[in-house]
């Protein structure tokens, strides 16, 4: 019986679907309650604080000491920059914490924050992440004066000639619109206080409590071993809860300093506008295509809008570098040029987004194809069949290496199933009739599970990658295995539990994955950049395999077996081509209490393993058929395909749901979400009304199709898969509108493509 | 700060008397003075529908009614579903058929569901559709979710 | 989110409830469905210092036919009107329209009455009361008086209403059994504020258009109703040419509201897509 590659419902549903989950809002209860008090304005001079009289109110003079949160990028381009636990001498946000009240429940807390009178001088603010690099724009930080916090850039040495040489040079100018993470579960922390030791528990929803209490610890110069972090049940993060947050730090210190547990929970204002940015970005994209639509070479001017401070721990390089390295995705051409900075303004902090830069590099590379094929007069399935990689592994322009992949099957299999020549004919019918149907296409690979080596080549002081896994069996034969992932909506619990059981020859049921506590797990480094089940997954089945190799010599001694003649199955242990077998559970208790009898083996059944991989590229491409309202903009999505391969899928159903997951974010990405300032610095889509996360009503049927090629990178077979979802489904919805619209002859660059954009490209008011 | 009242709310067959104050909402209220946290805060203001609970068999926004306006009616909470050790044909087929990724959105899908269909059972796909874009998910998709009403809506009808 | 303090009283008669709000009137707000008073409240951008709960006078939640009329109480549900309330052209628009206010939950308890108060400039039964030219009947402790919807509406989120005063009832004018209506709505997602909508109805004689009502909603600070263009129908054939021209015609004629979700140039063309568009309905 093998369990990976089954269905199995998830482990972590019956107490779901119960609301018996336990969110940081529900360990909560009892808690006195913790609010900030936020700046509304954009940038400032702090001319003082009013605390009212009554009520329980910190400001930054109170934190006297405490340092603030400063990640650090090994670069010389890379400009360090701290961010203050609470505003000091000056604000550089809309939303920054400038206060912190404590009060013993939360509309206590926000009666008495409405009466901290915070009195800022407004300078001028920077805002955009162009006209911040202009000369005279405001500076945001002294020690940027031109505003750019870090820059990377590369160049070939044959692309000046690729681009002399080019038949046709196309450059787009592309900009991705500000997107917001929005997990249904806002932030929020308890932190208890244990009067007898003074050690303080923080309970967070986060994605990376080991990293959150590195940094806690770090902050406040506590030893680590005093503060225990707890992520309890996640409700969801997408990235947005990988970072360490002032907040947090302060929470802690205040537990600390009033003895008693408190409560910060974030409301869906503060999660709109002062929690983390991402995807503000511009880019200038320009190919070098040869007659027949091969790519020669691509350069690229790339700037990200990284907000006023630098996330901890992976810091703003994260959008910027990630899209200088990853620009050139599927493609095989070999030249490339690029300039990508990472540019601070008076806004919300940059950090990572499922995806991070990937579905505006996605966008940028498959609009420049589409782009490509029109002027060339080539068909847009057949430019790319030319230019994708079909040779591993395939070293990038930037060094990355992909290993073994199906980018050119994948693209086959969405275009078949779309059945292009049929839709081709109904589209000129329908053109006729007035209607605008179109299809479109976007193909991408994604990196995954890559492990230290990636990030110590980026520069980052604190580099993480690897995953230890501790793994026992008690004596009744039931496993645990402790994590240093933190899954939030992914399965991982049973996924995990999966692969176990088919090491051990046991039923998932009995494996138990403990995750979130960092008193109870191995140090590890959370749940994101699609890595857990690739590295958590290869340690815990490096880390069960030693368990199965003991198992199997106390089997061959107690079934006097010869050596290597032992599978473990169905809850036995068996000698093969014989019919003699024992138990699992007898074996176990035989570890543990008759010990002396196996020479050789240790006593207990207790091992961990690590996994460092270097990382594994899954592919996808998504194909789409979209029909264009052109009196009101609307945009329908009549089929949305997607063909992927992420190698050997341990539980098919949670791959599937992390597809759709990912795809309904990215058809949001590409038609719906934008975070949207006003000219002074405000943020004006601070409810669910103004920032438009899609309904049902808005997301399609997704058909998915699973290609599978089995890579060495990667010692479950699996690949990560958890971003795919949003890194094409932009681009392939735009594209599509993009072909809807043939006949008025439109290009659309920018995301999202609005009802009202669409109709300004109509109108011919856009440049195109 | 306004003085609290004493009410008893009628949440899933029991009572439970609480002392909120006017200002206290019906999710607040489930939540901290019921112990009953099954209910989630996604938005506060009646966009999500994470708080969605049954009001006298009706799907309502739990965080847009005040505890003290609930002090006569039948509340009905997630928790409430289950009979014991057996689930709710909505909470079986969701977890059958991977409806829930965080779990956060799950209990209001699941009310919202159960109390559309207890009033119309024989609501068509499209219509069960409308229902369902009253709430949010940021996990799924929404693919599964519809999928597993679906089939707890014929299991319903039996 | 948690709303500012404020006092809370539940009346069960209305007189009751008259009486507090002469007292209270300037400093209270009554509470009916609350599904946006009460996420105002949450967002503390509303903070009455007390609220006169009206979810207890069961006199306002009936819907009668009275004569020619529709009468429909205040307090009256959205939900209620998810079947047609009377076997006329009336109730089954009134139940086309109705599934485009917000989504299922909030129909459970928002009222009509209480959206009418509201005057939000996207708000349907407004455009419904606008274009069918309904009558609000007004009570106070001392008075009742009657005022038609076209002096009722004063502007984004205000109305004549007196702080002493409570909408009661709401008469609609049933009207010919042989008239025509149409609907149409464009938002951003399923359940979310009209960037622009039309409500329309047209008697015709054969192919031509004997007298129509034209009403446009969310592209103002109030619903609109376009009587000049009302009058250019009448006589004209009931096709698509004549329906594209005249919502070019209001198209033109008005300068919409500009917001981040739509800029007036944007609500223009939309005016043009919702108009032709419910009148196309309305004639099929």
């Amino acid at each position: 019986m093998s369990w990976v590659g089954r269905s199995l419902p998830r482990l972590e549903d019956p107490t779901l679907v119960r609301g018996a989950g336990n969110y940081v809002a529900d360990v909560a209860r009892g808690a006195a309650s913790v609010r900030f008090v936020r700046s509304p304005v954009a940038s400032g001079t702090i001319v003082g604080i009013e605390k009212p009289e009554d009520g329980i109110v910190f400001t930054a003079a109170d934190l006297d000491g405490v340092k603030g949160i400063k990640p650090i990028l090994h670069r010389p381009d890379y400009v360090p920059v701290e961010q203050p636990l609470l505003a000091r001498d000056r604000v550089v946000f809309a939303g920054q914490a400038v206060a912190v009240v404590v009060a013993d429940d939360h509309a206590a807390a926000e009666d008495v924050a409405e009466q901290v009178f915070v009195d800022i001088e407004p300078v001028d603010a920077t805002l955009d992440v162009d006209l911040a690099l202009e000369d005279g724009a405001p500076v945001v930080h002294e020690q940027a004066p031109g505003n750019v916090l870090v820059e990377g850039k590369v160049r070939t040495a044959g692309l000046d000639s690729a681009l002399e040489q080019a038949t046709a040079k196309i450059t787009i100018e592309v900009r991705s619109r500000r997107q917001a993470a929005m997990p249904l579960e806002t932030r929020g922390g308890v932190a208890q206080y244990d009067r007898v030791t003074g050690r303080v528990t923080l309970f967070a929803s986060v994605q990376m409590p080991h990293m959150l209490r590195t940094g806690i610890a770090d902050v406040l110069g506590i030893a680590e071993a005093d503060l225990r972090v707890v992520a309890p049940d996640v409700g969801g993060g997408f990235g947005q809860k990988m970072s360490l947050f002032p907040e947090y730090v302060i929470l802690v210190w205040l537990a600390k300093r009033l003895k008693r547990d408190l409560a910060w929970i974030e409301d869906r204002r503060e999660n709109l506008m002062a929690s983390t940015h991402s995807r503000d970005q511009a880019f200038t994209v320009t190919g070098a295509f040869a007659s027949d639509g091969k790519l020669l070479g691509v350069e690229a001017d790339m700037r990200s809008n990284v907000g006023a401070f630098s996330c901890y721990p992976v810091t703003c390089g994260v959008e910027p570098l990630m899209a200088l390295a990853e620009l050139p995705g599927p493609y095989a051409f070999k030249e490339y040029g690029a300039r990508s900075r990472g540019v601070t303004t008076n806004t919300c902090m940059m950090a990572p987004y499922r995806g991070v830069s990937r579905p505006t590099l996605t966008f940028s590379m498959e609009r420049l194809m589409d782009a490509a094929a029109r002027r060339l007069g080539i068909d847009p399935v057949e430019i790319r069949r030319r230019n994708l990689v079909d040779t591993f592994p395939h070293r990038s322009p930037t060094g990355l290496v992909y290993d073994e992949g199906s980018y050119r099957a994948t693209m086959e299999a969405a275009v078949a199933a779309i059945d292009l020549p049929a839709f081709r004919e109904r589209q000129s019918k329908e053109w006729e009739r007035g209607r605008y149907l179109g299809f479109g296409l976007s193909v991408f690979n994604e990196r995954t599970g890559y492990g230290t080596p990636a990030y110590a080549a980026r520069g980052m002081e604190i580099v993480p990658g690897y995953e230890i896994v501790d793994c026992s069996m008690d004596p009744s034969g039931h496993v645990n295995v402790r994590i240093g992932s933190s899954p939030h909506g992914q399965g991982l619990k049973t996924s995990l539990a999966q692969l176990v059981a088919d090491e051990l020859g046991v039923i998932p049921q009995n494996v138990r994955i403990i995750a979130g506590d960092t008193d109870a797990t191995p140090y590890g480094w959370g749940t994101f950049a699609s890595r857990s089940l690739v590295i958590g997954g290869g340690a815990c089945k490096l880390a069960a395999a030693k368990i199965a190799v003991k198992l199997k010599a106390i089997a061959t001694t107690l079934l006097e077996s010869e050596a290597d003649n032992i599978d473990l199955d169905d809850g036995l242990a068996k000698v093969r081509n014989s019919n003699k077998s024992m138990p699992i559970p007898e074996l176990a208790r035989a570890a543990y209490h008759q010990s002396h009898k196996f020479a050789g083996v240790s006593p207990g059944l207790h091992e961990n393993a690590v996994y460092d991989p270097a990382g594994t590229f899954s592919n996808a491409c998504h194909a789409s058929i979209v029909e264009v309202d052109i009196g009101t903009g609307r945009v329908k999505i009549e089929r949305f395909v997607v063909a992927e391969d992420a190698g050997i899928l341990v539980n098919p159903m949670i791959v599937d749901g992390q597809i759709c997951g990912g795809v309904a974010q990215g058809i949001a990405n590409a038609l719906y979400e934008e975070i949207v300032y006003d000219e002074v610095g405000n943020c004006l889509t601070t409810s669910l009304a103004d920032f438009l996360p899609p309904t049902i009503s808005e997301i399609p049927t997704i058909e998915i199709l699973h290609g599978c090629t089995l890579s060495d990178a990667t010692i479950t077979k699996a690949k990560g898969v958890g971003e795919g979802g949003l890194i094409g489904a932009p681009a392939c919805v735009i594209n599509a509108i993009v072909d809807a619209l043939t006949p008025f002859g439109i290009e659309i660059f920018e995301m999202p493509a609005t009802p009202q954009r669409i109709l300004d490209h109509i109108r011919g008011k856009r440049k195109t | 700060m306004t003085d609290k009242v004493s009410i008893v709310l009628q949440v899933n067959g029991s009572s439970y008397p609480v002392s909120v104050e006017p200002r206290r909402s019906l999710a607040d209220a489930l939540r901290e003075d019921c112990g009953l946290t099954g209910t989630h805060l996604g938005c506060e203001h009646g966009v999500c529908g994470a708080c969605t609970v049954l009001v006298d068999g009706k799907p309502v926004r739990a965080c847009l009614m005040f505890a003290v306006q609930a002090s006569d009616v039948e509340i009905r909470t997630v928790e409430g579903l289950a009979k014991g050790d057996e689930l709710h044909p909505l909470q079986k087929q969701f977890w059958e058929n991977h409806g829930l990724q965080c779990g956060f959105c799950t209990p209001g899908f699941l009310m919202l569901a159960a109390g559309a269909l207890e009033a119309d059972p024989d609501m068509t796909e499209d219509e069960l559709r409308e229902v369902l874009s009253s709430n949010l998910c940021r996990c799924t998709g929404y693919q599964n979710i519809i999928k597993a009403v679906k089939l707890a809506a014929a299991e319903m009808r039996k | 989110m948690k709303p500012a303090p404020f006092v809370y009283h539940r009346p069960s008669s209305v007189s009751e409830m008259l009486a507090l709000l002469e007292e209270h009137g300037d400093d209270a707000k009554v509470l009916a469905g609350g599904q946006s008073l009460v996420a105002a409240m949450n967002f503390r951008l509303a903070r009455p210092s007390m609220l006169i709960d009206a979810n207890q006078l069961a006199e306002l939640s009936a819907v009668k036919v009275d004569g020619d009329h529709l009468v429909i109480g205040a307090l009256t549900r959205h939900a209620a009107f998810h079947k047609p309330v009377v076997d006329h052209p009336i109730g089954h628009l009134l139940s086309r329209v109705v599934r485009f206010i917000a989504h299922y939950p909030i129909r459970q308890r928002g009222t009509f009455g209480g959206s009418l108060c509201h005057a939000d400039p996207a708000s349907e039964w407004c455009l419904v009361a606008t274009v069918l030219d309904a009558e609000m009947l007004i009570e106070s402790s001392s008075a009742k008086r009657r005022v038609p919807a076209r002096e009722f509406f004063k502007g984004t989120f205000t109305t004549t209403l007196k702080s002493n005063e409570l909408l009661t009832h709401i008469r609609l004018p049933l009207g010919n059994r042989a008239l025509k209506g149409g609907f149409y709505e464009f938002s951003r997602r399923a359940g979310d504020f009209a960037l622009a909508m039309a409500l329309v109805t047209l008697e015709c004689d054969g192919p031509r258009i004997k007298a129509a009502r034209l009403g446009l909603g969310g592209v103002a600070d109030r619903a609109l109703r376009l009587d000049a263009l009302e009058a250019k129908l009448v006589g004209q054939n009931a096709d698509e040419s004549t329906f594209k021209a005249i919502a070019a015609e209001a198209s033109n004629s008005i300068t919409p509201t500009s917001d981040i979700h739509g800029s007036t140039e944007y609500r223009k063309d939309l005016i043009k897509a919702v108009l032709s568009r419910a009148l196309c309905e309305a004639a099929t």
